[in-house]
């Protein structure tokens, strides 16, 4: 299964180039940069290393990219994300990066 | 398929819209470049030219990372993925796109060891669960995951994970604008400055384009209301004869950029003197590489790399496609010998390449349900 839907020339993003909007669910305890996040029902964990200035606490919403949060955003702007993505095709392939992350699809 | 109901606010773009006619009025023409490969995908994805008036030129720029590598850099990797007990690992991404002796799909078919993942820290979670194998994760894109690399590769050294290594083909974007600018047969007026590199970077690194270059630069979210919106921004600079940088997509890019993501790029990369760039040719100073610090975990420095030159075959006009000289469709071998299917120049590779987003959409622009109609 891994590969497909990979086909460049389907319509769908660069999947690198997806920002996924995910909500802070838990921190983890041991280590503040390794965060339990929910985008649409899946939870997986992401890293907050690059939001450290941020001060993130569960509630906030993110912006996802390759599993990294990359910035705080609002929920309103969590659903627009969304509602950008179903437009432009691509919540498949989100979803598809959401659950790959951690390795537990595939591999 | 296009459908009214699709977009949030109808009301408002059909408002935008009219706003951009009466701006753009009927006198001049407006060429405007989209930096990044998400605005070029969704501008087709949503027909967005067909509510522009015909006087504003979109043209597809450089922003799609998958497109502008070189195909040698592509032979180069696969040639390190074939040393013993090394498993290749990339994004999906990747995948399909072709090295001169196929793609990495096509090699795992034929036995190389080869990992789809969807973030760097899970190829450095690949290397903690095969300690008698190496990763090499084929790192890719501009400064949105480049940081993500940077972090990975920092977390690999502070755990001691020896089993690891990037092979970087980063770049900036900062540079690829300024070597369209600088060719001659340059004719933009105007930017839409990429939404998610600008997260990391803020609006800063722009102003050379706005004082220097005097071009007007906007950067913009990627919803079809942010892209009008932004149209309307460059308009109002463009006809009050000003050049300035502004955000449109402040509600997720601040100004200053994302310092964390910026300190972690520094830690671990440096500038290469220079880069090639698929349609664009050799660059200075456009690329990261790995600095000495990190050098354990540098691919280039730990294996032997071919350094593979594949150069584009002539007849491929990507390089004028680039620059905007020329439309997708006026290249010789467009929809021809270079599809999507077979892709023979950077364009087509991914569906964010100008020339595979044209492809797979403008010729079916027929059977749309026209966004025209509330505009």
């Amino acid at each position: 299964m891994d590969g497909e839907n990979t086909n460049h020339d389907l319509p769908g993003g660069c999947r690198m180039c997806l920002a996924i909007p995910g909500k802070i669910i838990e921190i983890s305890i041991d280590n503040q940069d390794s965060a339990l996040v929910d985008v649409v029902g899946v939870r997986r964990k992401i890293d907050l290393g690059l939001l450290q200035d941020d001060k993130l606490v569960p509630g906030d919403w993110v912006l996802i990219h390759v599993g990294f949060a990359m910035s705080k955003i609002s929920e309103q702007d969590a659903a627009d994300q969304m509602s950008t993505l179903r437009m432009l095709g691509e919540i498949d392939g989100a979803m598809q990066e959401v659950q790959g992350y951690g390795l537990e699809d595939i591999n | 398929m296009r459908f009214v109901d699709e977009f949030r606010e109808p009301e408002l773009i059909s408002k935008t819209a009219d706003e951009i006619r009466r701006l753009a009025g009927t006198e001049r023409h407006y060429r405007m470049m989209e930096v990044c490969g998400g605005h070029t995908h969704a501008i087709y994805r949503f027909g967005l030219k067909d509510i522009l008036p015909d006087n504003i030129e979109l043209i597809h720029g450089p922003g799609c990372p998958v497109c502008v590598l070189p195909m040698g850099r592509i032979d180069d990797g696969l040639a390190i993925a074939q040393e013993p007990d090394v498993i290749f690992a990339a994004f999906g991404d990747m995948m399909r796109v072709p090295g001169t002796q196929g793609s990495p799909l096509e090699l795992k078919a034929r036995g190389m060891d080869v990992r789809i993942v969807y973030s760097p820290s899970d190829a450095l979670k690949l290397a903690r669960l095969n300690p008698d194998k190496h990763i090499m994760f084929f790192a890719i894109g501009f400064e949105t995951t480049a940081p993500s690399t940077a972090l990975t590769m920092m977390r690999a050294k502070a755990e001691g994970v020896r089993n690891f290594s990037v092979f970087c083909n980063h770049v900036t974007i900062i540079p690829a604008i300024r070597a369209i600018l600088d060719s001659p047969d340059m004719r933009l007026d105007a930017f839409i400055g990429p939404g998610h590199v600008s997260t990391v970077i803020g609006c800063r690194p722009y102003e050379w384009i706005a004082q220097n270059e005097r071009k007007p630069i906007v950067v913009s979210g990627f919803e079809p209301l942010d892209m009008l919106q932004s149209i309307v921004m460059l308009l109002r600079q463009l006809k009050a004869g000003e050049a300035k940088v502004e955000n449109q997509y402040k509600r997720v890019v601040p100004w200053e950029g994302n310092r964390a993501a910026l300190k972690a790029m520094a830690e671990v990369f440096q500038l290469r003197p220079y880069f090639e760039w698929r349609g664009l040719g050799f660059i200075s100073q456009s690329a990261l590489r790995i600095n000495d610090k990190y050098a354990e975990w540098d691919a280039e420095q730990r294996f032997s790399v071919p350094g593979i030159r594949v150069t584009d075959p002539k007849a491929a006009q990507c390089g004028e496609v680039l620059k905007g000289v020329l439309k997708p469709h006026q290249c010789k071998l467009f929809g021809r010998e270079c599809t999507p299917e077979h892709p023979i120049g950077a364009l087509m590779v991914s569906s964010e390449g100008s020339c595979a987003a044209y492809y797979n959409y403008e010729h079916r622009k027929a059977a749309m349900v026209g966004l025209g109609s509330i505009a």
